[in-house]
């Protein structure tokens, strides 16, 4: 496979040389030689991991034995994804101060994570968030439930990560698009089904730590050229773009509803990611994954704060040279999200270019990995074992069934990957996380804190969250106007979450309290129990089944 | 594991004072950040220009010292819950454990 892969890599090295005659940025040779380091390198911890893959616990979980450092690289390296790192620096590059006030709604989420259910969490669950969610309710209509919120989100954003794969590789390596599509998806189908979340795990941290390195380079660099002085920088952005105004709130949030809203969306979608939520599981105990919020705190808190430095950096390095900028249309050569890229190449030449854009590609691949092993947990461990096996299902037949989930998963990833190519998809990271915020998370959160909580209720509430927030992401701008051509948009407000994750919540409340059946008040005696083991882990420990 | 160190565990007094220890502080932590954090949305929403202010003679604004700020905020906050779960109240929660095994 390495080998076929190196292929692919020279091939492409032949591809691209004439890329470089329409328009696009000269073939790279550095990120390509990088780019390929960083495949052999994960594909050796593959091989690692898969030798120790053994039980259904290490698939899931990387058999618990994650220390909670380890754990907080990789979930900010999760959360830090090519979208994040480009997307944020591009967005400040553009808009300034507008692009501080994303990053901030994006982080402060994990504070509450922490403070509400970071340690029920991990004494709750054993794979995934379902097993916490359906602890005491009925396991067919929950499970259910969660495994769709799961595989809905999962999509999404496996879309939304494909699709700029392919345009990132597209403009950084010159290979076409299908290729990079491919390429992608097979490398995560080699590393989910051979090495599990351990291999997910290690390909995640060492791509955190390559992120973060070359990040606080090219800071620290952009610091140094104005004298580490931030006053100095911000005076010559002024300068460039001949306005203050970048140094202030601008229209990004521009009516309190749509702030709230997205406030909500992102701090309350966080903590109903998938991906995110098994890393939990991952580690040993409650105080490791304490810990591994608190190290993912400070490292996606220091990232953003270097994602601000490079965006304004991008504007006092590239905006007087010409070699950046793009003639016709204006601005910087493909656009705002290049601004990172590009700043990378005024710093250090075309062989830190080379790094960045390797590290850009890698990241790419570490988080669509984990996204896909979150997605083929539920339809494994949540569909299979316990929807249609009803719990009887040996380890390995489990195990085998998420494989072939891995596969097939890869496989619609890089067929609507390639679908997708020329569409709006600008809406689908939001939507999947107004998803996670309403119909995940609040099926999560009471069923750790609110002993009236019945299966009826939660159904009922979370099925509602699931579509009015998929209804009103259809009726808002990013969709009935963006990708289906109407003029105005029905739903005033850019995200849904205001009011689907309020409606969520008030469905379940309404349906439990209602539920006078029998089943809904064993439900509600069995909360004590469960309580018990989420206040203090007895029961939690080895995770055994439940 | 059986019903009786569950039984054990919730008579405990030891338990009561975890869960409302722990609770209450988890509950002033969450607090404490999310108001930081709407404070700053609703300030942007309702008064941008407030963020917009020069502050000293140059032309960094008010608003950056104090977004940066919340991102340090977040971090530290996440600092002081784990360092007491992690001393404090684990210490409880092994007291708990210790004395409904040994009772069996």
């Amino acid at each position: 496979m390495k080998w076929g892969l190196i292929f692919l890599g020279l091939s492409n090295f032949l591809f691209a040389a004439d890329a470089q005659f329409t328009g696009k940025r000269d073939l790279n040779v550095s990120a390509i030689i990088m780019f390929l380091i960083f495949v052999a390198a994960t594909l050796g911890i593959t091989y690692w991991a898969a030798k120790r893959t053994k039980t259904a616990k290490d698939f899931y979980t990387a058999g618990g034995g994650i220390t909670g450092f380890q754990n907080g690289l990789a979930i900010a390296g999760d959360y830090m994804s090519a979208a994040s790192f480009l997307g944020i620096s591009g967005l400040v590059y553009l808009k300034g101060f507008d692009g501080l006030i994303y990053s901030i709604g994006f982080l402060v989420g994990w504070p509450i994570i922490l403070f509400l259910i970071a340690e029920q969490l991990r004494n709750l669950g054993k794979y995934t968030f379902a097993d916490v969610a359906s602890y005491r309710l009925k396991q067919t209509p929950i499970r259910t439930l969660a495994a769709f919120g799961s595989l809905a989100t999962v999509a999404l954003y496996l879309i939304a990560q494909m699709v700029g794969a392919g345009q990132l590789i597209q403009i950084l390596f010159g290979l076409p698009y299908e290729w990079a599509v491919v390429m992608v998806g097979v490398l995560m189908i080699l590393y989910v089904t051979f090495g599990g979340m351990l291999a997910t795990t290690w390909v995640q941290i060492i791509k955190a730590i390559l992120l973060l390195s070359g990040a606080s380079f090219m800071a620290f660099m952009i610091m140094y050229k104005v004298g580490f002085s931030f006053e100095s920088l911000f005076s010559q952005a002024v300068d460039i773009k001949k306005t203050s105004a970048i140094l202030a709130p601008g229209g990004l949030v521009s009516d309190p509803i749509s702030a709230i809203s997205l406030g909500i969306a992102l701090m309350f979608g966080t903590a109903g990611l998938p991906h995110i939520l098994m890393r939990f599981f991952t580690v040993s105990d409650a105080k490791e994954a304490r810990k591994s919020v608190f190290f993912a705190t400070g490292f996606i808190g220091y990232f953003y704060i270097l994602t601000f430095i490079i965006g304004f950096g991008a504007i006092v390095l590239l905006s007087s040279d010409p070699q950046y900028l793009d003639v016709v249309k204006g601005g910087i050569i493909g656009g705002g999200n290049m601004a990172a890229i590009h700043t990378s190449h005024a710093i250090g030449g075309s062989i830190f270019l080379g790094f960045i854009s390797a590290v850009a590609f890698a990241t790419i691949l570490a988080v669509v990995s984990g996204l896909t092993l979150a997605g083929a947990s539920a339809v494994s461990h949540d569909l299979y074992a316990n929807v249609i096996a009803r719990g009887k299902v040996d380890e390995m037949t489990e195990m085998k069934v998420s494989k072939y989930a891995t596969i097939a998963l890869g496989i619609v990833a890089i067929i609507l990957g390639i679908a997708f190519e020329k569409q709006n998809i600008a809406f689908m990271v939001g939507l999947a996380f107004a998803i996670a915020a309403s119909a995940n998370f609040p099926i999560l959160i009471l069923s750790m804190f609110w002993s009236k909580l019945t299966t009826r209720g939660a159904v009922w509430g979370g099925s509602f969250g699931l579509l009015t927030a998929i209804v009103l992401v259809i009726l808002s701008k990013a969709v009935w106007v963006d990708v289906l051509g109407n003029k105005t948009a029905i739903y005033a407000y850019g995200n849904p979450a205001i009011f689907s994750v309020l409606f969520a919540f008030v469905g379940i409340w309404f349906f439990s309290i209602t539920d006078k059946s029998d089943d809904a008040k064993k439900e509600m005696e069995a909360y004590e129990h469960q309580y018990i083991r989420s206040q203090t882990g007895i029961g939690a420990e080895g995770a055994v089944g439940h | 594991m059986s019903q009786n160190i569950y039984d054990r565990v919730k008579v405990n007094p030891k338990f009561q004072e975890l869960v409302q220890k722990r609770g209450r502080f988890a509950l002033i932590l969450s607090i404490i950040m999310l108001v930081v954090y709407y404070s700053f949305i609703l300030v942007i929403a309702f008064s941008p220009s407030t963020f917009a202010q020069k502050i000293g003679n140059g032309v960094t604004t008010l608003g950056i010292p104090v977004g940066l700020s919340i991102i340090i905020i977040a971090f530290v906050l996440t600092g002081i819950y784990t360092q007491r779960a992690n001393g404090e109240f684990d210490e409880l929660t092994n007291q708990i454990k210790e004395e409904s095994r040994s009772a069996e």
